[in-house]
């Protein structure tokens, strides 16, 4: 990965509490994976920013290599990658999620 | 696509003692889900867990042979 691409992954990440990177966007996701994520977010209210990796080869790529995790969608809190599809799943059902969203947004 | 043998055989040589579990989503074979048990997930957060588990599998995910993985990774009972 260049240090461009490096540099905007930085910026994005770090541009809102939460931040997800995905395929399509948060009105008309383009797989099921990345739709579960916005729903989940959605429905804990929780503002987020998106990141449509469809739209930017690089950046695709590029997340991969900078999480070392290979799927997309990837979920971002305080620049921190806490994980895709699956642990938000778990972490929603655990009640894990919703902590760590309000921790998060009210410091 | 790639058989669910292969995914199988491919966790257990990286995580010999693991219970693996392959299920085909939509029997085209590159809509898999995953479940693994392992003793080598103790003290490791989620992520950490789940990239074992794709570490193992990078060339099938690198070449897209798998399109979608579902994964569940836990500790033996």
């Amino acid at each position: 990965m260049d240090s461009t691409t490096q540099q905007r992954i930085e910026s994005l990440i770090t541009s809102s509490p939460v931040f997800v990177f995905m395929k399509g966007n948060k009105l008309m996701p383009q797989c099921g994976f990345s739709n579960n994520v916005v729903q989940i977010l959605n429905s804990l209210g929780v503002p987020f920013e998106t990141f449509d990796v469809l739209s930017d080869m690089e950046i695709r790529q590029g997340i991969k290599d900078y999480s070392e995790w290979p799927t997309i969608p990837q979920v971002y809190v305080k620049g921190e990658f806490i994980g895709g599809s699956d642990i938000l799943i778990e972490l929603y059902n655990s009640g894990e999620l919703r902590e760590t969203l309000t921790v998060a947004l009210g410091s | 696509m790639v058989h669910p043998d292969q995914v199988k055989a491919a966790i257990v040589a990286a995580l010999p003692d693991a219970s693996v579990s392959v299920e085909d989503l939509t029997g085209g074979g590159d809509h898999l889900q995953v479940s693994v048990v392992s003793t080598a997930f103790s003290g490791l957060s989620r992520v950490k867990q789940h990239q074992l588990v794709y570490g193992a599998l990078r060339r099938e995910l690198a070449t897209e042979a798998i399109h979608a993985l579902a994964l569940q990774t836990s500790l033996p009972a």
